[in-house]
Formats: structure tokens, C-alpha cells, sequence
């Protein structure tokens, strides 16, 4: 039980995380990150793996979607830019993995400060419409430039290294996925508590009023566009160095869903939220997966039926969600806090 | 000319019309460093209009607005603030889904200088910032207004006239020279307005700054005011200290036609 806290300083009432007991409980859980893959085996660390590229993209369209309120259907493109940007760097001009993903982060930030042109004169549904194009655009430029990204044939990259250390296993790409992960994460929370943050949520709630205390909606739209981008840029350069192997397949129209959807499912507007959105959208499918495998063995009459019943469960789970608790699971885990807060005398 | 020289907001011969309507037909007026200025008149008068022209959201046909003796008509919406002029709306312009102390830290915006880099690390500069802001919020301005026991509460579930403290409290965040003011005490009950009145006397005094005030209450802007501007279907028809103001005989037809009632309503 935990009524309140006492500060004596504003510095205290500013920090992320407001309690000793908090801390505790995150020291705790990243030291349970630090040794999971101790024991997990290669299966659970490729799901691991794929969460942690999961988060980064979908915290940089929280900041985008959930923040500015600026809705975009062409992330995946931007995790596609970033892909091959990180691709073709290391093979063609041979550069080491720590150089080439900053570039791809940079390179999509680009491309995403263009996409986020008409932002600033299209709204809602229209510019829905605009990041929609840019996603088939991009899509065209993958598969049909083919002297620079080979086509559909794909490029095959190679994984990071140290010295003679290379991260080419589930186990050890595990800890790279994590720290940027971790960075990502760190980034998008203090970013959305600083001036710029502030500035998003400003134009989001009231675009009028965001330009009456100075904020000039040009560049701060576009700012969150090249953040956006940037974080898929790089979580789409951790991906394909973890694939070893870069392809448009990668990068189609309905991976921009999922994204949207881990932040809505998440929540809108919490960057909490969206960690909680990709661990959901990547583990549910899965988990989805294996219950239909043995529930086939159980009954092997009715396979046939399991596996689109799967699609419907999911995305009934989903609409299930969006009725109970359109706020996302970042308001179920608030509530869940505030129940505890006062547990067990909660009158 | 002199003028723009010897009023610190000069508006010049500002026309302004949609289609056919004329909303603003050839008003000029100034207000005087330190004052507080009133512009009054019935619905529909072109009141807030005029604001919306200093503001830059409406761009008049025709006519001049300096500030401070420069020339602003031609400069951008989120370039006013820059210059120090900040702004509270009729209907409340807050951002609704953010915390009371979010909103005014808002409008300190300007004064703020982390980029998005090193506001994402924050560390060192951004850190003192945060804090040297939030210091400067609580001890001076949420007192003033005293909303202390709802700075961390969300804007949206709170009621109307706690929400015109919190969106006067983000117009003084910036700082600002000039205040304007989009009729503060509406919808308020008596205790209330008196607050308004008073909070507007402190911020006029205690920080000097020039306030240019919309309001119906006639009270209010008869008690506060140093000179009151009167604005009928989009002309000026008076200007002047508020007792002169309270005998125009144009003043009194435009607000109700007949003289008796209009006494009354007045309260001479």
C-alpha cells in the first residue's frame, strides 16, 4: 500500500519514476531482461528479438499518431527506408553496422520530413490518404529499383560486429535489440516531457492555440515526422541485420496496420503504451499459434477451421479491447496501479 | 505618423470582411504601455474580430497593426508570441487532455531552449530548465491565481471558470507585454468575477503588464479600466475614460436603443 508521496524539491516532482518502490520494481525487471535469455532458448529469443524491433517502431509512431496527432499508414515504409538504407551501406560501400543504422535512421527521417509536407495542409482522413501513397510509393521504389535494392531477389546483409565479435545469433542480437530498445524507449520519454513533447501534444489537442504560444506548426510537424521516421529507420535497420537478408516482402501495407494498431491497442499518446501495444501484437498471433497447433492434434477433423479461426480471434481480441478500454492497456495497467495504491483499505 | 509611436499596440484603419459581411470597417485605436484598455460593445461588434486581427489568425483587407513601433501585420501567427503578446480566448482554448501545470508550462515555450536532441537525453541543460520553469510556475504564477490544488489534475475534467484561471495562468507563462483579453469572466458567478477582477489588477500592477480586455460585465469594466473603446457593427463609435464612456449618448443607443433603460443597464 502506497497512499502518496512526499516531495521536498521540484526536481523530485519532475522525475519519471516518483518512489524508491518504483525503482526497485524497474531495477528488478531490467535485471529480469539482463538474464532471460540465460534461460530462454532460441525460439523465445527470436520473439524477444522481434518485440524489441516491434517497440522501437511503435514508440516512434506514438510520438507521430499518438502525440501529434498527425495519423500515418506509411510506417512500415519508413522502416523499409531505414532497412535498406542500413543494407546497402554495409554491403555495397562496406561500412561497419554502428555507422550504417544511424544512417538508416537518418536516411528515413528524410524521407519522413517529405512524407510530412502535407501534413501541414491536409488533417485527419486526407492525410491518411497522403502517408498512404508514400507507403506504395516506397514499396514501387524497393521493387523496382532494382540496380540499387536488387529487385525482389532481396540483399543479404551481414550481422554487426566488434572486433571478431559478431551478433549472429538469436542470443547475443538479443542484447543489441535491448539496449536500443532501452535507448529508444529512454529518448521517447524524456523527449515527451521536455519543450518539443509538450509542443506535439499542443498541436494534437489545439492547433490554434499550439501557434498563440509560439509554436510554429510547421516546424514542429515536420519535427515529429523525422522522429517518427528516425525511430522506424532504425528499428527497421536492427530487423534486417537480424534477417541477414533484406526483401519488399518485408515492408508491406499491412505491417503500417500493425504499428497503428499496436498504438491504438497500446495507447494513444503513452509511450508506455506502446511497449505494451507491441508485446500484444507480436505474442498474441504467436501464442494464437501454438494453441491452434495443439488444439489440431486434439481434434484433427476440424484443422481446417483452426487457422483462419485464429485471424478472427485476433482480431475480435482487438475490437474486444478498443470497447473495454479504447485508452488502451497502458489505462488497464494505470488502473491497475491505482488500485494497488490503496490496497487493501480502499475506502 | 506619430501614433504607432505613442501607443505600444497601434491599429490603423483595419478593414475586414467575409463576402459580403464586414466584420471590421476602418477601426484605428492604440493602447498605452501600462494601461488597461476595455473594448466593449454588443454581440457581434467585431470585438473579438479585432483580437483575432492581432493575433494574425484573420488577415484584414486593409490597414496597418504596429506594436511597440514596428509594423506586424504581415508576420506570422506563432511569431506574436515572440514579440510578447499573449492571448486568452472566449471559449477556452486549453489542451484539453493535458495536466493544469502541462498547459502552462506550455506557454513558457518560447522561453525555453531544448532542441528535440537534448530534450530527449534530458541531462544538464534541459534538466535545470524544467525545473528553473516549474519553479517560476508554482511560485508565481499558480499562486497568483491560486490554483494550487488542481495544477495536477487533467484540463478537461475541470469546471469552466477553474479552466479561464488556467488558460490566464498559460498566457502569463509566456511572459508577455501585452495581455489580451477574450471576455475573462463570462459564465462566472458574482464571487468569481470579482476573483477575475482581481487577478487582472495584480497581473496590471505587480508585472506591468499592458492588458487589453473584451468584456460584457459592465461592472468589471467600468471599475478596472483606464479608457474603453466602444465598437458597434464592426465601427468604433467611442473611446475614452470610462465615465465618458458611461454618458455617450451613440454608446447608449447601440447597446439598447432607449435612453432610461440603458441607464440602468449602465449603472449611472
Amino acid at each position: 500500500m502506497r497512499c502518496a508521496d512526499f516531495k521536498e524539491s521540484y526536481v523530485k516532482d519532475e522525475e519519471i519514476f516518483q518512489s524508491l518502490f518504483v525503482k526497485c520494481w524497474l531495477a528488478a525487471f531490467l535485471i529480469f531482461l539482463l538474464l532471460f535469455p540465460l534461460f530462454a532458448n532460441s525460439y523465445v529469443l527470436y520473439f524477444a528479438n522481434m518485440i524489441g524491433f516491434a517497440v522501437i517502431a511503435s514508440v516512434g509512431l506514438n510520438l507521430l499518431t499518438g502525440f501529434t496527432g498527425q495519423i500515418s499508414l506509411g510506417h512500415a515504409a519508413f522502416v523499409g527506408v531505414g532497412g535498406y538504407t542500413c543494407a546497402i551501406l554495409m554491403t555495397r560501400l562496406e561500412m561497419p553496422f554502428w555507422f550504417a543504422l544511424p544512417c538508416g535512421g537518418i536516411v528515413a527521417a528524410l524521407a519522413g520530413l517529405i512524407i510530412g509536407i502535407p501534413s501541414l495542409r491536409v488533417k485527419g482522413l486526407y492525410l491518411c490518404m497522403a502517408t498512404l501513397a508514400s507507403q506504395f510509393i516506397f514499396e514501387f521504389i524497393f521493387i523496382h529499383w532494382e540496380s540499387l535494392t536488387k529487385g525482389i531477389r532481396g540483399i543479404n546483409v551481414p550481422p554487426p560486429r566488434i572486433g571478431s565479435f559478431a551478433f549472429d545469433n538469436e542470443r547475443s542480437y538479443y542484447y543489441l535489440t535491448l539496449v536500443f530498445a532501452l535507448l529508444a524507449v529512454v529518448y521517447g520519454r524524456n523527449l515527451v516531457r521536455s519543450k518539443v513533447g509538450r509542443a506535439f501534444v499542443a498541436i494534437r489537442d489545439r492547433d490554434l492555440a499550439a501557434e498563440i504560444m509560439g509554436i510554429s506548426l510547421f516546424r514542429y510537424k515536420l519535427t515529429a515526422f523525422a522522429v517518427s521516421s528516425f525511430y522506424a529507420g532504425v528499428a527497421g535497420g536492427l530487423w534486417v541485420c537480424f534477417l541477414r537478408i533484406v526483401t519488399p516482402e518485408h515492408f508491406p501495407f499491412h505491417l503500417s496496420i500493425q504499428y497503428l494498431a499496436m498504438v491504438i491497442v497500446g495507447g494513444l499518446g503513452s509511450i508506455l503504451g506502446s511497449i505494451f501495444g507491441a508485446v500484444f501484437m507480436t505474442l498474441i498471433p504467436e501464442l494464437l499459434n501454438v494453441l491452434t497447433g495443439s488444439l489440431r492434434e486434439v481434434f484433427p477433423t476440424a484443422s481446417k477451421l483452426f487457422i483462419p479461426l485464429k485471424e478472427v480471434v485476433f482480431g475480435s481480441l482487438i475490437v474486444i479491447f478498443l470497447i473495454f478500454e479504447p485508452r488502451g492497456l497502458a489505462e488497464i495497467w494505470r488502473r491497475i496501479k491505482a488500485f494497488f495504491l490503496l490496497w487493501p483499505f480502499s475506502y | 505618423m506619430a501614433e504607432e509611436n505613442d501607443y505600444q499596440l497601434w491599429v490603423e484603419d483595419i478593414h475586414l470582411s467575409f463576402g459580403g459581411l464586414k466584420a471590421l470597417n476602418g477601426v484605428s485605436t492604440g493602447v498605452k504601455k501600462g494601461e488597461i484598455f476595455s473594448i466593449i460593445g454588443p454581440n457581434g461588434a467585431g470585438k473579438t474580430c479585432l483580437l483575432n486581427c492581432i493575433n494574425r489568425f484573420y488577415h484584414p483587407q486593409r490597414g496597418r497593426i504596429f506594436f511597440e513601433g514596428r509594423n506586424i501585420t504581415r508576420i506570422k501567427t506563432s511569431a506574436i508570441a515572440e514579440l510578447g503578446i499573449a492571448r486568452t480566448f472566449q471559449n477556452v482554448e486549453l489542451f484539453a487532455h493535458m495536466t493544469v501545470l502541462d498547459n502552462i508550462k506550455l506557454g513558457a515555450h518560447i522561453h525555453l531552449k531544448s532542441g528535440s536532441l537534448s530534450g530527449g537525453i534530458y541531462f544538464g541543460k534541459t534538466r535545470r530548465e524544467e525545473t528553473a520553469l516549474r519553479k517560476h510556475i508554482e511560485e508565481k504564477i499558480i499562486d497568483l491565481l491560486e490554483i494550487e490544488q488542481i495544477r495536477k489534475k487533467v484540463v478537461h475534467a475541470l469546471p469552466y471558470g477553474l479552466q479561464k484561471r488556467v488558460e490566464m495562468a498559460r498566457a502569463l507563462a509566456m511572459n508577455p507585454k501585452v495581455l489580451l483579453l477574450d471576455e475573462p469572466a463570462t459564465g462566472m458567478n458574482l464571487e468569481e468575477t470579482e476573483d477575475i477582477a482581481r487577478f487582472i489588477l495584480d497581473i496590471n500592477q505587480e508585472w506591468g503588464v499592458t492588458i487589453v480586455l473584451i468584456e460584457h460585465d459592465m461592472g468589471v469594466v467600468m471599475d478596472i479600466s483606464d479608457r474603453v473603446c466602444v465598437l458597434d457593427f464592426g465601427t468604433k463609435i467611442a473611446e475614452g475614460k470610462p465615465d465618458a464612456i458611461r454618458h455617450n449618448e451613440k454608446v447608449i443607443k447601440a447597446y439598447l436603443g432607449e435612453e432610461d433603460l440603458a441607464y440602468s443597464r449602465l449603472g449611472a
